[in-house]
């Protein structure tokens, strides 16, 4: 049979609610293999989908559509970037089922459910092609993670919940209107022929700023950021893996897929707001960062100047920019997910998230040593890790842009490589102070089986790039080529190639080994 | 002749009078009759619905009664809501009034009569029809919200509602005579007529004193105040009833009289409208974040309700009003739903609780009560996927499409306070530590119920909107 017929997303969607169901009501070790049965298939079926989806055929594929609930189209499809980040939000489900599985004693059956049903709603949001149904997934994402965070979280955990909720939900009910203004003037939900409605430049400004409003509170962008340190500190290690591993991919898949391509005029208008926010974001972020006595604060931080770099990326209106940018959130959510991981792994051992209870860890731990090294130069940006290529392309297309903006934006860089290796050289260099953090065991098989792949999705990423650039690169073109009438002349002197009409890398033209070069 | 055709016209009026009185009959001998009465009421009750049924399907529009009442799919779709959330009220009571001491056969005599008065409050086409349905209705009410005669709550709730609601009635009255006064008709057809010309002060003063004496009986600000005091100190079942039935007559009622009558005047009554809907939307959002007893929350939460639905009416369009109808119709759901659970707080004594410290980490020792709480909370709130959300959406939908953005992003923005205090229930329950003071519920009907309307809530509802968008679209173009 051929897997184009088979509904895959909606299987994709059914099988975490399905088995959330069961494990309400089953003991803790049955909801344990269930959940990590149901991701694991899931991933199977992400698998499949990365297989058989064709980076030169439609622009949508797997498309669905049924008209079971009025309205609300229930119709499903996805291009490549959607693609990129279900894979994403599938691989690293597992991986958080894993990372729960002896953290987590209490309400076992519902803490699983309500990782489940945030999977679904994470598939959802990427691969809904109707704006209310997008919507619906986009909020219904806050009701399992404030119950995560409430009810496992740490010690600050309900003021953390509180304001997870509130804030992005004030963010997103603006958008709501807006989206409810845009299906009475363009006559449709459907996202794809949203894409290609041009609305009155007027009310692009306000629609974009609706949109933004929730997309910014999502991303988070500087100053609405202030949640997500308090989220991911008080979230239990899976939480924050999948808070900063893809609720964060939210706001910049929004941007991507509502802000720029819909709202060409606006997004242009606003780019020095979102360069300016992005450029505070990235120097203060990090600045925050540097002091933090508290290892998952800090990546938190960290997170704020990652995300600023990413939108940096989307409003550069290039080839480069874009596509670095997604590259950049893909690794983001590898590399973070990781670092909390990381945290999560000693935090077990010695319920402290305090950096200066550690210390010398690589005598002890050496292999634990070794891979939070890694996931620390991925952070920080080394060439062979994810984070270079996808700092280096969106920098690189900002370079056209604004060559300010990109000048600030790339200290963030050289200021992540401060705070990371003195976060690493705390934890794991020095003498070993503490004699419980030096009698601390190394990694297990399981923590080793939820780490390693995530190492070797990183350092594929790195080499060969070009595995996660096929599918997205048409569609980001399609967004250049649509937003092009709107784009920015850039301020730099240098114009060897006048890019903005050429988009570096079009497959067919004699000027495709001219541009190739910008790699 | 004439008669004969008006009678047929109010057969579900007819048959819940008969009833009523009959059933009055057997409670003079009876005395402990009460549960078998409430099954014939109800029974009474899907009787009524099923002629309701039929004008519906027939497609009646006919006034009867010499233009006092019309029968349309407006007033038989209220009808049809009345009647389903009276016969819960009904089915939900019996155990909790005996287990207090105050299981009275009147009891579902009186809902009986109150659903007559409703019955002709959503199809009065003149202000004396309209004064005699409101009057039926509220008297019921009165004496229901005392219901409890041995509870001094109960007895005072019961005095509030009476003096307050008697005020109301006197505005409302007054406001009808001077719209008597100044359009010269009390039919809501001649109204609209001789208000097609310039209106003069003394028809806009009418018309803000009818406004008042309406907002008053749907609890909307600022004529709120009487419904914390009420809706705590009266016998949760009757809270119950109060929140759904009378406040879905009572707005359509305020829907009919606004387009039938005022319809042709928008700008007149259109800022009033708002203006009283975004006062409700914060008052109500506001006004319960202080509040400890479950019950007073709950009627902050359906004064914050009574603002988003009237949203839709500020609208003055036909999608407006079938926003309204679908958001009413979810609403007496959710509403329903969280009464049937605060129903269910029973300590190990026996004793009923409502008070947030009682609730505390009830997910722990109640799970499935916990949940099916949480449900209702967040789709009282409007959060997605819950079908709450639904309700909202298509009342900031026509308000978006009539123009009146200010009003959507303002009522919206405000939502979000009012999420505030919904997720306070979730946190107590979910978050906290377990209290252990509420025992495990032996009454099935409330579990059975409880469950139904959660499933209703959850989003299972979803699967209700095309059938629920066909239905609301047909009553509201009744009106039109």
């Amino acid at each position: 049979m051929n897997a184009a017929d088979i509904p895959v997303l909606s299987i994709m969607l059914a099988i975490p609610v399905v088995a959330a169901a069961f494990c309400l009501f089953v003991q803790a070790e049955q909801a344990r293999l269930i959940a990590l049965v149901a991701t694991l298939a899931n991933l199977a079926l992400g698998i499949v989908l990365w297989l058989s989806y064709d980076p030169a055929g439609a622009q949508w594929q797997f498309t669905e559509a049924a008209t079971l609930f009025g309205p609300i189209g229930w119709r499903l499809g996805i291009d490549g970037i959607s693609l990129t980040l279900i894979m994403l939000s599938v691989f690293l489900m597992p991986i958080c089922i894993g990372a729960s599985w002896t953290s987590i004693q209490k309400r076992v059956g519902e803490y699983m459910a309500a990782f489940l049903l945030m999977e679904t709603l994470m598939i959802g949001v990427f691969a809904a092609q109707d704006l209310l149904l997008f919507y619906i997934f986009f909020e219904a994402g806050l009701i399992p993670m404030y119950l995560i965070i409430g009810i496992w979280g740490g010690q600050d955990r309900i003021y953390a919940s509180y304001k997870f909720f509130l804030y992005t939900l004030l963010g997103s009910l603006v958008m709501l209107i807006a989206m409810l203004w845009m299906i009475q003037f363009a006559g449709t939900a459907d996202i794809p022929t949203l894409l290609n409605t041009d609305f009155p430049v007027e009310a692009q400004k306000w629609l974009w700023f609706a949109f933004f409003a929730s997309f910014a509170v999502k991303m988070p962008m500087w100053p609405v950021h202030t949640w997500l340190p308090d989220a991911h500190v008080q979230a239990p290690t899976a939480g924050s893996v999948i808070l900063a591993g893809v609720l964060l991919k939210m706001g910049g898949y929004g941007f991507l897929r509502f802000s720029l391509p819909m709202f060409p005029e606006a997004s242009a208008d606003f780019i020095p707001l979102v360069f300016g926010l992005s450029m505070v974001a990235v120097v203060y972020t990090s600045l925050v960062a540097l002091v933090q006595q508290d290892m998952k604060k800090l990546i938190a931080y960290s997170s704020v100047a990652h995300m600023a770099i990413v939108t940096v990326g989307l409003f550069t209106f290039n080839q480069q920019g874009i596509e670095g940018a997604i590259i950049v959130m893909l690794s983001h959510g590898l590399v973070s997910g990781a670092l909390f991981l990381c945290v999560g792994v000693i935090y077990d051992r010695l319920h402290t998230r305090e950096i200066s209870r550690y210390g010398g860890l690589s005598v002890n731990m050496p292999k634990y040593a070794l891979l939070f090294m890694l996931f620390t130069m991925a952070s920080v940006g080394l060439p062979g890790t994810s984070g270079f290529v996808g700092e280096f392309l969106s920098l690189a297309g900002a370079y056209k842009v604004s060559t300010w903006a990109t000048l600030i934006a790339t200290t963030g860089i050289i200021l992540g490589a401060g705070y990371m290796l003195y976060l690493y050289r705390r934890i794991a260099f020095g003498p070993q102070v503490n004699a419980d953090a030096a009698a601390m065991s190394d990694v297990n098989g399981r923590e080793m089986w939820l780490l390693a792949p995530i190492a070797v999705v990183v350092l594929w990423m790195g080499v060969y790039p070009e595995t996660f650039l096929a599918p997205i690169r048409r569609d980001v073109a399609t967004i250049v080529a649509r937003v092009e009438r709107a784009a920015p002349a850039g301020d730099s002197k240098l114009k060897l190639v006048d890019l903005t009409t050429a988009p570096y890398r079009v497959v067919q033209g004699p000027e495709k080994n001219m541009a190739e070069g910008s790699h | 002749m004439e008669l004969n055709a008006s009678l047929s016209l109010v057969r579900p009026e007819l048959i819940l009078s008969f009833s009523a009185l009959a059933l009055l009959l057997l409670a003079a001998w009876r005395e402990q009759a009460g549960r078998l009465i409430s099954i014939l009421s109800v029974g009474a009750l899907v009787a009524a619905a099923a002629f309701v049924f039929a004008f519906m399907a027939k497609g009646t529009d006919v006034s009867a009664f010499d233009g006092l009442l019309v029968n349309d799919a407006f007033g038989n779709f209220a009808k049809i809501l009345v009647y389903i959330a009276a016969a819960i009220s009904l089915i939900i009571a019996p155990r909790f009034l005996e287990k207090t001491g105050a299981m009275r056969a009147e009891y579902p005599v009186l809902i009986l009569l109150s659903c007559i008065g409703m019955g002709v409050m959503v199809s009065a086409t003149d202000l004396i029809s309209l004064y005699i349905g409101l009057e039926l209705q509220s008297l019921s009410a009165y004496v229901l919200a005392s219901f409890a005669r041995s509870d001094g709550r109960s007895a005072e709730a019961g005095l509030k509602y009476f003096v307050l609601g008697a005020l109301a009635s006197g505005m409302l009255l007054y406001g009808a005579s001077l719209v008597y006064g100044f359009a010269g008709s009390t039919s809501f057809a001649a109204i609209g007529t001789a208000m097609n010309g310039e209106v003069g002060l003394g028809l806009i003063f009418g018309i803000v004193f009818i406004l008042s004496g309406l907002a008053f009986k749907i609890s909307a600000a600022p004529f709120h105040m009487w419904t914390p005091d009420v809706y705590e100190g009266a016998p949760t079942p009757v809270t119950a009833f109060f929140a759904s039935a009378p406040k879905v007559a009572a707005i359509a009622l305020t829907i009919r009289i606004v387009l039938e009558a005022f319809g042709s005047q928008i700008f007149v009554w259109q800022q009033i409208i708002i203006a009283v809907a975004l006062m409700s939307i914060i008052i109500g959002a506001v006004g319960a974040i202080g509040q400890q007893n479950l019950k007073r929350l709950m009627a902050y939460s359906s004064i914050n309700n009574v603002g988003f639905i009237l949203i839709g009416l500020a609208t003055g369009t036909e999608q407006g009003i079938a926003a309204m109808l679908v958001y009413l119709t979810i609403y007496v759901a959710m509403t329903l739903g969280s009464f049937v659970c605060l129903m269910q707080l029973k300590d190990k004594d026996g004793g009923y609780r409502e008070e947030f410290a009682d609730i505390s980490g009830l997910s722990k020792t109640r799970p499935a009560l916990a949940a099916a709480f949480a449900i209702f909370m967040f789709s009282l709130a409007g959060i997605p996927p819950l079908f709450g959300f639904w309700g909202k959406l298509v009342v900031f939908n026509a308000a978006v499409a009539a123009g009146l953005l200010p009003l959507a992003v303002i009522g919206i923005a405000a939502s979000a306070i009012g999420a505030f205090y919904y997720l306070k229930v979730v946190k107590v329950m979910y978050f906290d530590d377990a209290a252990d003071v509420i025992a495990q519920s032996d009454d099935k009907v409330l579990v059975w119920t409880g469950g139904l309307l959660a499933a209703a809530n959850s989003p299972l509802g979803y699967f209700a909107i095309p059938a629920l968008g066909v239905w609301t679209a047909y009553a509201a173009r009744a009106l039109f």
